[in-house]
């Protein structure tokens, strides 16, 4: 015991007595505890890791780091943390949404040789946990490319996931030294941003068209670089759907505040020319249905779709919206006129039907020429009914 | 994805059968199992379960595919409506 630091020597001194009287298990642990006994605070973290260089922060998911030619390329864990699963659920919520990349460059998954595969993949760390999870029996090379945080198909879409980045992140990290063969696993919805022919020719590497989903790459690579019909069209299952719902909200939190303000100054005009009272008791009313409308467009439209009649997704949302709107009608019948009631009817209708028209850009299956052809019929019709609702929401106060 | 299905008649997608040469590249890339290689020639089997993402076209050797690629966001849609298209793309923007 000679690890004084703060304590005082009598009370260390008292542990010899003490021990008689405790129980013999209590004096063991004091013992065995004895080197690392601490004195104030917690006991110190663990010993620093040699690989441990000032300036960097080693990532968690890092088990350590094996020598390679093109330099240390750091080894990932195969198992996600509850942190990592904490920070998806955030991101999943539009936090830290938008900075949440890993550093581009080459990692590695298991005992990599020089003939193991290359997985290439976005450096969005939802992305590239959903891939490191599905590697714990596989031995693979990963080369994460610079897509700015942005997941595959996004990527591809925006130009981010590219022939060009792929070809510069292939030369600069040194990919050709650390692998003998010369071919690379594209994720197969990153073809709309690369193209397989041009990668080849500008790097040497040849593309070839991995599966669509992390959970198929190990089968994939067990098949000898195989995928069947399934592995290769997308799925929008209820659960793709469902995770997609938080985010499509969070997207509505800063128009709604706006909105809300809209709601409640418009529901003050009257005869008075402002009620402070009107605007709280019909701004409650209004918020209401605009609510309803939320509900209604942005989350119960995902979650159904497919059974919702239509193809179009502001059809779809004009009828979950027409029975939210039935809904609030019928919460609010007694307590205000038909005029009111016929504008908070239009107002879910329209929010319902904009708001499902919105989830366009989520699902995997629109094209733009439809998107835009719903939009040029839908657009119109949801601004005469948005309008309509404004025009009677003031006018009732009018009439009463 | 049968389940899910688009409106119908609007995709860009053109397909010139006497430039393919039967590489089965698009067959590949297309998530949506728009074409099918048979007799060493590509053809499109499903145009209405087409989204225009451009993969396939991005990756034909012999551009015998033709699609004005996009994303079906109406969001991003909007916006090249009021800012027009150019220095305006999906996600750099105020979009998703």
């Amino acid at each position: 015991m000679k690890d004084n630091c703060c304590g005082n020597s009598d009370k260390k001194e008292s542990f010899g007595n003490v021990s008689h009287l405790k129980p013999f298990a209590f004096t063991t642990v004091m013992q065995n505890k004895k080197e690392e006994a601490a004195c104030c605070g917690p006991p110190p973290g663990p010993e620093c890791v040699r690989f441990a260089r000032p300036g960097y922060e080693i990532c968690r998911f890092i088990e350590e780091f094996i020598d390679t030619a093109a330099g240390s390329v750091p080894k990932i864990r195969t198992k996600l943390s509850m942190a990592d699963r904490l920070m998806s659920v955030l991101a999943r919520f539009g936090i830290g949404r938008n900075s949440y990349g890993i550093a581009p460059g080459i990692y590695c998954a298991g005992s990599p040789s020089a003939d193991s595969p290359v997985l290439v993949t976005a450096n969005y760390k939802l992305t590239f946990d959903a891939l490191r999870k599905e590697l714990s029996s596989v031995d693979a090379w990963i080369l994460v490319i610079d897509t700015r945080g942005i997941n595959v198909w996004c990527a591809a879409g925006k130009g981010l996931f590219s022939t060009e980045e792929v070809v510069k992140r292939v030369k600069i990290s040194g990919l050709d030294k650390v692998v003998s063969h010369r071919e690379l696993i594209l994720p197969q919805l990153s073809a709309t941003g690369v193209s397989a022919i041009d990668v080849k020719k500008r790097s040497g590497f040849k593309v070839v068209w991995g599966p669509i989903r992390a959970n198929d790459i190990k089968i994939f690579i067990d098949a000898g670089m195989k995928a069947d019909e399934p592995m290769r069209r997308v799925t929008f299952t209820i659960l793709e759907r469902f995770v997609l719902v938080p985010v499509e909200l969070s997207f509505l939190v800063k128009p709604s505040l706006f909105i809300l303000i809209g709601i409640f100054l418009l529901s003050g005009i009257g005869t008075e020319i402002f009620s402070l009272k009107d605007a709280w008791s019909r701004g409650i009313m209004a918020v209401f249905a605009y609510a309803a409308g939320i509900l209604s467009g942005a989350i119960v439209v995902p979650v159904i779709l497919q059974w919702l009649p239509g193809k179009a997704f502001s059809v779809k949302g004009a009828i979950t919206g027409t029975i939210a709107a039935f809904f609030v009608v019928m919460t609010l019948k007694d307590v205000t006129n038909m005029w009111e009631l016929t504008a908070l009817f239009l107002c879910v209708t329209a929010v319902s039907s904009y708001l499902g028209m919105n989830f366009t850009g989520s699902t995997p299956y629109t094209s733009p020429s439809g998107v835009e052809k719903e939009m040029r019929k839908a657009i119109p019709v949801q601004a005469l009914a948005g309008l309509a609702s404004i025009v009677l929401w003031i006018g009732a106060a009018f009439i009463r | 994805m049968q389940d899910f299905r688009y409106l119908y008649d609007v995709s860009t997608l053109s397909f010139n059968l006497e430039a393919c040469i039967g590489c089965g590249m698009c067959e590949i890339v297309c998530p949506h199992g728009v074409f099918k290689v048979e007799n060493k020639k590509a053809g499109v089997v499903d145009k209405n379960g087409c989204m225009e993402c451009g993969a396939c076209a991005k990756n034909c050797p012999t551009q015998a595919i033709g699609v004005t690629p996009g994303v079906g966001c109406a969001s991003y849609i909007i916006q090249t409506w009021i800012k027009g298209k150019d220095g305006n793309s999906c996600g750099i923007a105020k979009c998703c």
